[in-house]
């Protein structure tokens, strides 16, 4: 059986702060990890790995900067077998669709996967596109919002969160999986896996190496275009209320409560 | 046939969900920009409403495709008929629902036909010279907003989050249904639907609540959110939880709130013991008034907030159930399920 796992490397938010006048991220100084809910994805593939008594082999896969390889190494000490590091200028720019292409002719050329799992979505661009489109693009289906996974040779069984409840769907290999955090733990790697990983020599591809014509690379090849980018004023005058002043804050909310909120 | 702004609607069990009107009013606005028609798309096994309801929100015609193979959401199939319909019909634009259904299907539509798909847009107008759709959408966790086009490929394909535009009903209007029929090919499917789990029917998905009261680490332990509950029950809100507590089994992830969980955009948001990770922060600060309550002075969530209350949750949250009690009690709590007709 052979997974792929598709991370991307974002920017670590979970310690950036607000600037409190302009209320925009303070990025300096922030590092990089690996996608949090593509180390669900990870994890899920690792997990199918020590349950199969047949032979499984995960590859992990990125496509993003040199440096990506980071977080390609990362993955294998967590128990990734093999790393594919999509890395080239042309890449530079990608909308979602551009992304997947890239990502979708790579799983093409570096193997016939049973399954792909992805995380849901990306911390930085949360579209949560790719992963669908990489499917649409390889013609299998694909689950999304997935939270608990069993499997066995032929098919994968997933439970979906949707917004009213849950739904279980069993979907025939080769098929394309995006997870959410819910559905495992990530775990930690071991101080070998650190070593190994270190050492191990990672596959790099170019766009020469995939058959992509070239006005569907990147930034040319993206259907969507950033046209404008604007920082949205803070709208918002906070009230700020403590001590002996709280009462009289809760009864002027209150008041506001009834008059906008309740009232229409 | 005339240039189209089509619209996917989302039906779930047999009833249409408000996304669909509020995308309906929208793809009016911006026919009526394109001298276009209104075309929308409903899959279903049953409707409880006529599918002619679209029609006094601005609809030119109804593509209807009933068939028992959309019983059980099957997205292969949804994004099987749907590419095909787009095929077909050529629309100029697409708007979908930024639901898990429309996140799932359009993606894979939009690999399919290759074109554009910007997700989860706040915006959208017609740019005047050259007639394209304007996408505005918030990145970096609403840092930035930013403004795409579609101006190669077609149709231009956008997904809106529920409750981000208002539902606009006009004077009764009729149009034309077309039954389209589902071929045996589409309905041939490698995903078998096993089961449907609804939600318990004491817990509601909150993204579909006007009010929601979230807790955090600040609570300090689990039973914190009994005390939520009381003020949940007060205004008929839904329980929200910040990741730290859905990691400590504190509340069960449905209720997760942020990046990494659901984002909610509620009238009125509560901000109970949570601190304001940007990740929470990106998953809630489109909603239309927030309150919070934090010991810290400098907690980041009180910079997205409109009421920010600094003290001892405990001794607050009992104080506000204690005046809200006396003061929203006498009938104005009509946040009844109708009033996406309104």
């Amino acid at each position: 059986m052979r997974i792929a796992v598709l991370i991307k490397q974002v920017p670590d938010t979970d310690d950036v702060k607000l600037d409190p006048q302009t209320g925009t991220m303070i990025r300096e100084g922030s590092g990089t990890i690996i996608n949090p809910l593509d180390l669900n994805a990870i994890e899920a593939a690792v997990q199918i790995k020590r349950m199969r008594s047949i032979p499984c082999h995960i590859t992990v896969i990125t496509m993003g900067p040199p440096n990506a390889q980071f977080a390609l190494r990362e993955a294998l000490a967590l128990g990734a077998d093999q790393a594919i590091l999509l890395t080239d200028r042309r890449f530079a720019g990608a909308d979602s669709w551009a992304t997947a292409k890239v990502l979708a002719e790579s799983l093409k050329k570096t193997g016939e996967y049973d399954l792909i799992i992805a995380g849901e979505k990306a911390t930085d661009g949360e579209t949560g596109q790719v992963g669908p489109e990489v499917a649409a693009m390889l013609s299998i289906p694909c689950a999304t919002y997935v939270t608990e996974i069993s499997d066995n040779e032929e098919y994968v069984v997933v439970k979906r969160m949707v917004e009213d409840g849950f739904q279980r769907q069993r979907i025939h290999y080769p098929c394309l999986i995006t997870v959410l955090s819910d559905l495992n733990r990530p775990g930690m790697p071991t101080l070998k896996g650190k070593m190994d990983s270190r050492r191990a020599t990672l596959i790099t591809l170019t766009a020469d190496d995939l058959d992509i014509r070239s006005d569907e690379l990147g930034l040319m090849g993206s259907p969507t275009k950033v046209v404008r980018v604007t920082t949205p004023q803070k709208t918002r005058e906070t009230r700020r209320f403590s001590g002996h002043a709280i009462e009289k804050g809760i009864v002027e909310l209150a008041e506001t409560i009834k008059s906008s909120v309740l009232n229409r | 046939m005339s240039q189209s702004v089509m619209v996917y609607t989302e039906i779930r069990n047999g009833v249409i969900h408000p996304v669909s009107y509020e995308l309906t009013s929208k793809a009016k606005e911006l026919a009526d920009k394109l001298g276009s028609e209104v075309s929308i798309v409903a899959f279903c096994d049953t409707l409880q409403e006529k599918p002619e309801v679209f029609f006094s929100y601005g609809a030119d015609r109804v593509i209807i495709a009933k068939d028992h193979c959309f019983n059980l959401f099957n997205q292969e199939i949804h994004t099987k008929v749907l590419s095909a319909i787009i095929l077909e019909e050529q629309p100029q634009i697409v708007l979908a629902p930024a639901t898990t259904g429309g996140r799932t299907v359009m993606p894979a539509v939009a690999g399919t036909i290759h074109t554009g798909l910007t997700a989860d847009c706040t915006g959208l107008d017609i740019e005047p010279d050259s007639g394209l759709l304007l996408q505005t959408r918030p990145a970096i966790g609403g840092n930035i907003m930013a403004t795409i086009k579609t101006p190669h490929h077609q149709p231009q394909m956008a997904t809106v989050r529920p409750k981000t535009f208002k539902i606009v009903q006009r004077e009764a209007s009729h149009g034309v249904i077309r039954p389209f029929a589902v071929s045996e090919s589409m309905k041939q499917t490698s995903i078998e639907v096993l089961e449907w789990i609804p939600l318990d029917s004491g817990s509601v998905n909150i993204q579909d609540q006007d009010v929601i009261i979230a807790g955090g680490k600040g609570l300090k332990r689990k039973e914190g959110f009994e005390l939520l509950k009381e003020l949940a029950v007060l205004l008929q809100a839904g329980i929200g939880a910040s990741r730290p507590t859905i990691e400590a089994k504190w509340m069960d992830y449905p209720h997760q709130v942020g990046l990494s969980g659901k984002v909610v955009s509620p009238k009125l948001y509560f901000a109970i013991g949570i601190s304001g990770a940007v990740q929470h922060i990106a998953g809630m600060e489109t909603s239309e008034l927030i309150v919070s309550i934090n010991k810290d002075p400098d907690a980041s969530i009180f910079q997205v907030s409109d009421y920010a209350f600094c003290g001892d949750l405990y001794d607050i949250v009992p104080k506000m159930v204690e005046i809200f009690s006396e003061r929203l009690s006498d009938g104005t709590d009509e946040t009844g399920s109708e009033k996406h007709v309104q």
